[in-house]
């Protein structure tokens, strides 16, 4: 018995070790290889004057599900798809992990949708499923946080990553006094939107104007509120002299902002970032975060509906430079690499903040 | 020899894998587009991390032991892995690596277990959180995803290009060797009777740590297998691949008929139970069902298959009792 379990284990290790010395002369290495390539896409010209088909099946798949955020934006998307008499459908993980992601864009390849738009948890790891789904003719927009760009026809920005950072520096900047320590809490590590505007923050703060500011830590909430809460507790503990909190999620900023209001800390540090009025309307009242910044979500859903719904009909097919209406939001170009930016954000404070109901 | 090999496939095992069928036959004929190729790799490779690591699990809970380290040993070597790449290394050293890191992140557990003999639940609780912890220390909050065509389309590919995948091939190739030895040899014997009793495992001659020590070992290994097929399956090496993986393991290993306790379980049953679980999501999710009622599904299954195996023996206990009983009086 004993001898067999020993033997087998040299055996193992011997066969392991043999791999490893065998293969370590040459092989696959990083740059031998460009990775996949991706499928031949729409190589129709587009036709503005198409008009736009009506019984589109389109399905949003966000990051999660029940969550405030990403049900705001989908329901932009359902308010499109009615006004088109399209078909709306929403499906999604409860988890923002990438690999979920992966079996509901399957599912939906499998039901045969006419149109995907993703928020992507991982620009890559939606990939190759993406493809698969535009080789079977499914158009790919996606929305919010974009996958790779080779993998969807268009990419509905809320805004410009450059117009992001420079809003949160300045917010950042106004609640900590012109200056002082501040820090971000963000979502997740791997977090696309989120990460590209820390790094804007970053090459922003680096500005002699902005050389008062200080930034200390970026820790990440991973868009779950106890866990952005403990953060928030933990930021406070180990920054004693932090002027500023600025948190560029939703979730985040909501759990900071709840801290701060019940800690004695209130009053002394600041929260501000991207937040939902619903969600900010009590700390703005009551002074913790006394303005924040956001685009309309329900506008990116509304905006991704349309487009979608173009690039089915044909009217584009999303080159730079064509044009598409999307009903109330009036006309949109496509810009460079199929992007299309929706607007600047909105700032909300005390003054207009019950104007906002979402 | 060959009866006590049969009385191990209990008539839960025959009911899962009975269940099983029928589930996939309905799927099949009632659920719109379940039955075609595609959506059978799409199922195929859905199920196959968790059916890998259900392989020594299966084993790992029969000695009565358990390993809930597995889903960050995965995250671990993605992390690794994709670490590794960045440096330059080629794929075809990469991958062995990985797998030989995974065996020593086992052995790690199987250390603690058998030479410190710290029970398994709160060893391998503790190695998921620093396996996890030690994968975003090395690949951080980046993400690695350049990995080469060649690799990640055998991974997504069937065989030849055909509707088999070749995940499937690796799958069935690894499940015939578990099976073999868990049921057709020494070692499986071994298993089984330090499951069913420790003391008398000893006694009777059986190395029962020396058991335990690989069988920890090769969960790593095939945990760290199936994170380097997880990760060239999503092209993208990240820390927290794979998070909260070990319970999906754990619900398919307890609804595969294997008991908690030990000393009880058949591998075709745990595979039935893999494949049950993941048809079950993947029919329902063709059918727009969400995602809560899903997994109410999988909490009802759970509870049912650990449930009926107790019922059914507390009946034929009182049974029993009665005859006996009634025997007496006559």
């Amino acid at each position: 018995m004993s001898r067999t379990l020993s033997s087998r284990a040299v055996v193992v290790a011997a066969a392991a070790t043999m791999a490893v010395v065998l293969t370590a002369c040459g092989g696959t290495t990083k740059g031998s290889d460009t990775g996949p390539a991706a499928p031949g896409g729409s190589a129709a010209a587009a036709d503005p004057d198409a008009p736009l088909q009506e019984g589109v099946k389109m399905a949003f798949l966000p990051k999660q599900l029940n969550n405030p955020y990403s049900d705001i934006e989908v329901g932009g998307g359902e308010a499109a798809l009615k006004e088109l008499k399209g078909e709306y459908k929403l499906v999604g993980p409860n988890d923002a992990s990438a690999s979920s992601q992966v079996s509901y864009i399957n599912t939906l390849i499998q039901q045969q949708q006419d149109v995907i738009a993703v928020a992507a948890n991982d620009p890559n790891a939606v990939c190759p499923s993406l493809n698969q789904a535009r080789a079977a003719g499914i158009k790919v927009v996606s929305f919010d946080s974009d996958s790779a760009k080779e993998c969807r026809d268009a990419f509905v920005n809320q805004a410009t990553t450059e117009g992001i950072g420079q809003a949160l520096v300045e917010l950042a900047k106004e609640a900590a006094g012109g200056s002082g320590e501040i820090a971000i809490l963000s979502a997740t590590p791997n977090a696309t939107n989120q990460n590209a505007w820390i790094e804007v923050v970053k090459s922003e703060l680096a500005k002699p104007e902005n050389s008062g500011l200080k930034l200390v830590k970026t820790a990440y909430g991973n868009d779950d509120d106890q866990k952005s809460f403990q953060e928030t507790q933990g930021l406070l503990q180990s920054f004693p002299n932090l002027k500023a909190i600025v948190s560029p999620t939703t979730v985040g900023i909501a759990a900071a902002a709840r801290y701060i209001s019940s800690s004695n800390y209130q009053g002394k540090v600041a929260v501000t970032g991207l937040g939902t009025p619903n969600a900010m309307r009590e700390y703005v009242k009551n002074g913790t975060a006394a303005k924040f910044a956001l685009w309309n979500p329900a506008d990116i859903g509304y905006l991704a509906a349309y487009a979608g719904v173009a690039l089915k009909s044909g009217q584009i097919t999303g080159q730079q430079g064509e044009k598409f209406t999307a009903g109330k939001l009036g006309e949109y170009t496509i810009g460079a690499d199929g992007e299309i930016v929706l607007g600047p954000p909105t700032v909300f404070d005390a003054s207009n903040i019950d104007q906002f109901d979402f | 020899m060959s009866s006590d090999r049969l009385r191990r496939i209990s008539w839960w095992d025959v009911a899962i894998i009975a269940i099983t069928l029928v589930v996939l036959l309905v799927a099949a004929g009632a659920v719109d587009n379940f039955g075609s190729s595609r959506n059978f790799g799409f199922l195929v490779l859905d199920l196959l991390p968790i059916a890998l690591i259900a392989l020594p699990m299966t084993f790992v809970v029969i000695t009565g032991e358990i390993d809930l380290s597995v889903a960050s040993t995965l995250g671990l070597t993605s992390a690794v892995l994709g670490s590794l790449w960045n440096q330059g290394l080629p794929m075809e050293t990469i991958v062995p690596l990985c797998v030989l890191l995974g065996a020593v992140l086992g052995a790690v557990n199987g250390l603690f277990v058998t030479v410190f003999k710290l029970p398994s639940l709160a060893v391998t609780i503790g190695t998921l959180a620093l396996f996890r912890g030690l994968a975003f220390v090395v690949l951080g909050d980046s993400a690695v995803a350049d990995f080469p065509a060649a690799f990640t389309s055998w991974v997504t590919g069937g065989v030849g290009g055909g509707p088999i995948p070749n995940a499937l091939v690796l799958l069935v190739v690894l499940a015939a060797v578990a099976g073999l030895v868990l049921h057709a040899t020494p070692v499986g014997r071994a298993v089984f009777a330090t499951g069913a009793n420790e003391q008398a495992a000893r006694f009777s001659g059986i190395r029962v740590d020396k058991l335990k020590f690989w069988l920890f070992v090769s969960s790593g290994a095939v945990a760290g297998l199936a994170g380097v097929l997880w990760t060239l399956r999503y092209s993208s090496a990240r820390a927290d691949n794979g998070v909260g993986l070990e319970l999906a393991v754990v619900a398919a290993v307890l609804l595969g008929g294997v008991s908690i306790f030990g000393g009880k379980g058949a591998l075709p049953g745990v595979l039935a139970g893999v494949v049950l679980l993941a048809t079950l999501q993947n029919a329902l999710r063709l059918e727009d069902v969400t995602n809560e009622s899903l997994n109410i599904v999988t909490g009802v299954l759970l509870i049912v298959s650990v449930l009926l195996p107790n019922l059914g023996r507390s009946l034929r206990a009182t049974l029993r009792r009665r005859r006996l009983r009634a025997a007496r009086h006559t």
